[in-house]
């Protein structure tokens, strides 16, 4: 079984694979997402699945899992071909399943969700006592103080991950697939994360782990397979593999996320942050009188652990969150009292975290979009122009590279990543003059990555300010000019760019894992 | 090889069937207008003549009107009950401007000319239909309440205006310069009944603009997902106050055509039309949800519904039969709604 000879044994083996796919393929319409692919779960260990945005990946686990049926192939679950008419269906077989896109109910608890349609029963009605006690341990197994009976809603985008994981973990399955668990996560809570894992796989659960941050999840492989356009390209164990081989099957040529553009005259402060503060419901300051400057032509990352503020920060800078005090100040005048739209309109735009919530008007399609935040400039007098509109769309799917059916396929149809290039190409679309993303990256595959790497540094050559905010250091790293790190509403510490990752987790209060 | 070269061919035969499936859940509007107008042709001679697809076509245009403001602000994924109230609280007040403005510190009586009714009474509609627009987009009123005081509000405004009565007299006078009221509801242009000439142009000025104008789109994509269009730079307040004060406008016309073609005004005029402007969006295509519709759509369910109600009258089936068949009509209608959205929505 060498690398070379891409294709898994015809039967697979009982002993080592407990789920597997063998031939299967799914098409929607004329797209083709699965053309034919073969798939092992090995018994008990961690099956990695790479691929780029679009590849198929959640394709495959959503047919694996019963979500969706596959057009053709078949699914061998302990030797024995099966197929499930839904996920409850597959549930009952032991097989549960953690979405890229969170699935929760936003207006219910914590406890609420995660013992959604599987209520635990007395005579008198449900044991709310004891679900509420399991969510407490499972809270507790994680590591996170996060209350039984907070409503979703109020949660972090982590956060909510984090109840997504734990309902996953609730139903104690022999097979946990997990799509992208920690693309909100910060790194000691994936360092949690996977303390859980290796706990579950020591108990015999076989698990299957998608993420598009290679070197993480490299250290919780046994077995990698790679996709791409709809086929397994490659499959391997840990022992035979390492970065350089996903990178090379996933995308066919080595990537570097490089290093912060250097060699152009930085220009005045584009934006400016006076004191600012901005409180929660509650009144408590999640930012705490923050004062902060970006020049033209600088890009500084925020570097903070969940909950560090920095969504905060930025939301109050776009317009979204109220500040109660302080100063903002772009190009030398005062946005605070400006709406949204025109702070947009002067060139201070954010890509939000939360693709979903935040970033997509799900019912519109994925040009519609894409224009969405820059209309007027494409309207004259009455009419938007639908030529000067298309050209856009299509100059925005080249710029993000999306891979789409075309500008009129619905944005539910794009896989986690391309919708999130949306987000990001959408923003960029309104030429703004200060940019502010809120962990852009996440879900992107690596050659995406660098795509907007390499956009953002020659936005910054071109005089453009960005503040870049990520839980990720390496990003820092690659990116940022000035990296700056918040730790519960304050700026903790500030570096340039020839600062090492340990320092920079050692000023965010993060405990410097292994 | 050969063997995806067989699943691709045989993908594709089926994508072309589930498009003809797609077309007829699509254009399920327009192919039951074509049964309808089918059916009652065969059952009476005189249904299918161009004198009675007129006279259909002018009560069309009062639900017409109302279901194109109730669109707009189900595409904001809002609801408005108060668009029947407004109707009456319409005609009630142009009734009174016809009768004469008894200025009491004055001592006159103004008359004002047609053309200021008419534009008086739309502004009266706009600023109800702010009144909700505020409510909800300010105040934070769900817009289910917020038009349902108002719908009491309007409705008890028209019946205190008038007592409870009825203006008869809608014609003015010549030697006091306001006749022609009229001409709204009996006019005819070219054969064509101002009514309808009235709800086409509404439907194609509020089609051009949901289509082409960036108010569409800031519409559209408030009513999809209102926390990304405010991101996104969009008004979403002023969006909403400017969809509910639309579609008092709208009210307002509508009353004063129908007013028109009554020559009266009622306070009781109306009544429960809201549902009936619902019922055609839904029919329509549009999600109650938001963010899904369009004003061709919208205006096929108006025409099924009034060609359905106007065609069993005159079969001669009585008014309780009309009342249950426009029912299974609109459930069958949402029933094909989900049928079209259900499935693209599935969680990913
Ligand atoms: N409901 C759908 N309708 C049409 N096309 C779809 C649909 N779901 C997925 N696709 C297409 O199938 C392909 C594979 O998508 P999938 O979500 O499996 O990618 P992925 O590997 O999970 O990518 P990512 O890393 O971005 O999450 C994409 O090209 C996507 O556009
Ligand atoms: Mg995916």
């Amino acid at each position: 079984m060498s690398p070379e000879t891409p294709v898994p044994d015809a039967r697979p083996d009982l002993q080592e694979v407990v789920l597997a796919a063998r031939n299967v393929a799914k098409s929607y319409g004329n797209v083709h997402a699965l053309k034919g692919v073969n798939f092992d779960i090995h018994r008990g260990q961690v099956t990695t699945l790479f691929g780029e945005n679009g590849a198929g990946k959640s394709t495959l686990m959503k047919v694996l899992s019963g979500v969706i049926q596959p057009t053709s192939g078949e699914i061998i679950l302990d030797g024995q071909p099966v197929s499930f008419g839904n996920a409850a269906d597959a549930r009952d077989r032991g097989i549960s399943i953690i979405h890229q896109e969170l699935s929760l109910a936003p207006n219910m608890t914590v406890r609420d969700n995660i013992f959604m349609g599987r209520e635990i029963r007395t005579a008198t009605g449900v044991d709310f006592a004891e679900e509420e006690r399991q969510t407490r341990k499972l809270m507790e197994d994680l590591e996170e103080d996060i209350d039984p009976l907070t409503p979703v809603e109020e949660l972090r985008l982590g956060q909510q991950q984090i109840v997504e994981i734990a309902r996953a973990l609730s139903v104690n399955s022999r097979i946990l697939i997990m799509d992208e668990p920690t693309s909100a996560l910060s790194a000691s809570e994936v360092e949690v994360l996977f303390k859980v894992i290796r706990d579950l796989t020591a108990r015999g659960v076989s698990i299957v782990y998608i993420s598009h941050h290679l070197e993480e999840a490299l250290t919780i492989t046994d077995h990698a397979v790679v996709l791409r356009d709809g086929n397994m390209t490659a499959y391997a164990p840990r022992a035979e593999i390492d970065l350089e081989w996903i990178v090379r099957n996933m995308v066919g040529e080595n990537y570097d996320l490089g290093s912060p553009p250097e060699g152009h005259e930085m220009g005045g402060v584009a934006l400016s942050i006076r004191n600012l503060s901005v409180p929660d419901a509650s009144g408590v300051d999640l930012v705490d009188g923050m004062s902060l400057d970006v020049r033209a032509g600088e890009i500084v990352c925020i570097y903070g652990l969940m909950g560090a503020g920095r969504t905060e920060l930025l939301e109050a800078i776009a317009g979204r969150l109220h500040a109660t005090g302080g100063e903002i100040v772009l190009d030398g005048r005062e946005v605070s009292h400006l709406s949204i739209g025109e702070r947009i309109a002067r060139g201070l735009a954010l890509v939000p975290e939360d693709r979903q919530r935040d970033g997509l008007v799900q019912t519109m399609s994925v040009g519609q979009n894409l224009s969405l935040a820059s209309i007027r400039n494409f309207t004259r007098g009455l009419f938007t122009q639908t030529q000067a509109e298309r050209a856009l769309i299509d100059s925005s799917i080249r710029e993000v590279t999306v891979k789409t059916d075309g500008p009129d396929a619905p944005i539910g149809s794009l896989s986690g990543g391309n919708q999130q290039k949306v987000v990001i190409g959408k923003i960029l679309a309104t030429k703004p003059r200060v940019i502010m993303l809120d962990e852009p990256s996440r879900g992107i595959d690596i050659g995406a990555k660098a795509e907007v790497f390499r956009l953002l540094a020659e936005g910054a050559k071109q005089g453009l300010a960005v503040l870049y905010s990520t839980s990720e250091v390496g990003e820092c790293l690659s990116v940022a000019h000035r990296i700056i790190v918040m730790h519960k509403g304050h700026i903790s510490a500030e570096f340039d760019s020839t600062v090492t990752k340990e320092e920079i987790m050692a000023a965010s209060g993060e405990s410097v894992a292994a | 090889m050969s063997d995806t070269t067989i699943t691709r061919a045989a993908s594709d035969k089926q994508a072309k069937k589930f498009n003809i499936g797609r077309l007829l859940l699509e254009g399920r509007a327009f192919f039951a207008l074509i049964l309808i107008i089918a059916v009652f042709s065969v059952m009476s001679p005189n249904y299918f003549t161009v004198g009675n697809f007129l006279i259909m076509s002018s009560h069309v245009a009062i639900y017409g009107l109302l279901s194109i403001g109730m669109l707009l602000v189900i595409l904001n994924g809002g609801i408005d009950l108060s668009v029947g109230s407004i109707l009456a609280l319409a005609g009630v007040s142009a009734g009174a401007m016809m009768q004469g403005i008894e200025l009491q510190a004055l001592g006159v009586i103004l008359y004002p000319p047609v053309w200021a009714v008419v534009v008086l009474t739309c502004v009266l509609g706009a600023l109800v239909g702010a009144v909700n627009g505020v409510l909800i987009s300010i105040f934070k009123v769900p817009a289910f309440v917020a038009t349902l005081g108002v719908m009491y509000v309007a409705r008890g405004i028209a019946l205190l205006m008038t007592n409870g009565l009825t203006y008869n007299n809608l014609s003015g006078r010549a030697e006091l310069g306001n006749t022609g009221f009229g001409w709204l509801g009996f006019n005819r242009i070219a054969g064509i009944p101002i009514s309808v000439l009235v709800l086409a142009a509404m439907a194609i000025i509020a089609g051009l603009m949901l289509s082409r104008s960036s108010f569409g789109r800031w519409l559209y994509a408030s009513g999809g997902n209102e926390r990304a269009a405010e991101l996104s730079g969009v008004p979403t307040r002023r969006v909403k106050i400017t969809v509910y004060t639309l579609s008092g406008i709208l009210s307002a016309i509508a009353g004063l055509v129908l007013s028109s073609q009554l020559t009266s005004a009622g306070p009781t005029a109306g009544t429960t039309y809201e549902l009936t402007a619902i019922a055609a969006v839904v029919i329509g295509g549009a999600a109650l949800t938001g963010g899904r519709g369009t004003i061709r759509g919208t205006m096929l369910g108006a025409f099924v519904i009034g060609f359905l109600s106007d065609g069993l009258v005159i079969i001669g089936v009585s008014s309780y039969w009309q009342t249950v068949f426009t029912g299974a009509v609109i459930v069958l209608a949402v029933l094909m709604n989900s049928l079209q959205y259900g499935r693209g929505t599935r969680k990913s």
